[in-house]
């Protein structure tokens, strides 16, 4: 508990932690997404190719 | 001879399978070293003997400030890359960069602005620093919105480029900006010529969260570039092949 408080500072050191680590996960999401979404649009293109040769 | 290697990097089908395998070499170790910066800089760090333990927001401050900075300078040499060998996949790379940036600059400035409120009494300063940081906010912002705003992407990969590199002179001002003009920000105590003026016990984290986020960046990059690539090569037969391997 004491080391959570870290010295008096901690409404200032925690919400840095949590909106570095929020930042962090939402672009490995992001980047994720992007790639999956464009694999999508690729077998998308395929399929309508292969139904209307 | 020698150069084929960087020629190849400018083939689509090859840069998007090698970025596949180096990815998870660059993402594992970028967990570990964090991991064990936020170890060091959390727990095993001394305070400071000023700033006592608000000091601690370093760790992610300067980790993203550094991003904001290094991730414009990339954007800016593959833009000008791309735009002077017209290599589609470095425009696909300086696509890639913004977004990353840009969410990391914010970082930089609501951390710093975090920091700054008990160190200096204020949240927010027009400091050359920290001005010069929110000027590369707007200019990723640009960068992402004149890239949308524009539908062909050979005529987006242009007109990006040019703003791309254009921007790249806010970047030694970032840097210089502590030391040409009276800042409140503190002078650099890792990158500057001669001897790091902080002890290794504060060092040594920071040094592993600079590497860490850094080698996270790569790996997102390369995630990133390799849909940006698909997308622009769609119509290619070896995009139909890596999408069926997938």
């Amino acid at each position: 508990m004491h080391w959570l408080q870290m010295g008096g500072y901690w409404m200032y050191l925690w919400p840095s932690y949590l909106l570095t680590l929020l930042v962090v996960v939402l672009n490995i999401i992001a980047a994720r997404r992007s790639l999956r979404a464009a694999r999508a649009e690729v077998r998308r293109r395929l399929q309508a190719q292969r139904s209307n040769p | 001879m020698a150069w084929i290697w960087f020629h190849k990097l400018g083939s689509p089908p090859h840069f998007y399978r090698l970025a596949g395998r180096m990815t998870p070499w660059f993402a594992w170790p970028a967990l570990l070293l964090c991991l064990g910066g936020l170890y060091g800089g959390l727990v095993s760090a001394p305070a400071d003997y000023q700033q006592g333990e608000g000091f601690r927001i370093i760790y992610v401050h300067a980790p993203a400030a550094w991003l904001s900075v290094m991730i414009y300078s990339a954007m800016a040499v593959y833009a000008a890359v791309g735009r002077i060998w017209r290599i589609n996949v470095c425009h696909a790379l300086a696509a890639s960069c913004a977004g990353i940036g840009a969410s990391f600059t914010l970082v930089a400035l609501v951390t710093g602005s975090l920091w700054g409120r008990p160190m200096w009494g204020t949240y927010w300063e027009w400091d050359p620093r920290l001005t010069s940081e929110l000027v590369l906010l707007f200019l990723y912002l640009g960068y992402m919105g004149l890239r949308s705003a524009i539908d062909d992407t050979a005529r987006a990969d242009r007109a990006s480029a040019v703003l791309a590199i254009v921007g790249a002179v806010n970047v030694p001002i970032i840097h210089y900006s502590v030391t040409w003009w009276n800042s409140l920000h503190q002078a650099p105590s890792v990158m500057k010529f001669g001897k790091p003026t902080m002890p290794a016990s504060m060092l040594v984290p920071l040094l592993m969260m600079l590497l860490g986020f850094t080698l996270y960046f790569v790996a997102i990059m390369l995630v990133r570039a390799r849909g940006e690539v698909l997308r622009r090569e769609r119509g290619a037969q070896w995009v139909a092949e890596a999408a069926v391997e997938a």
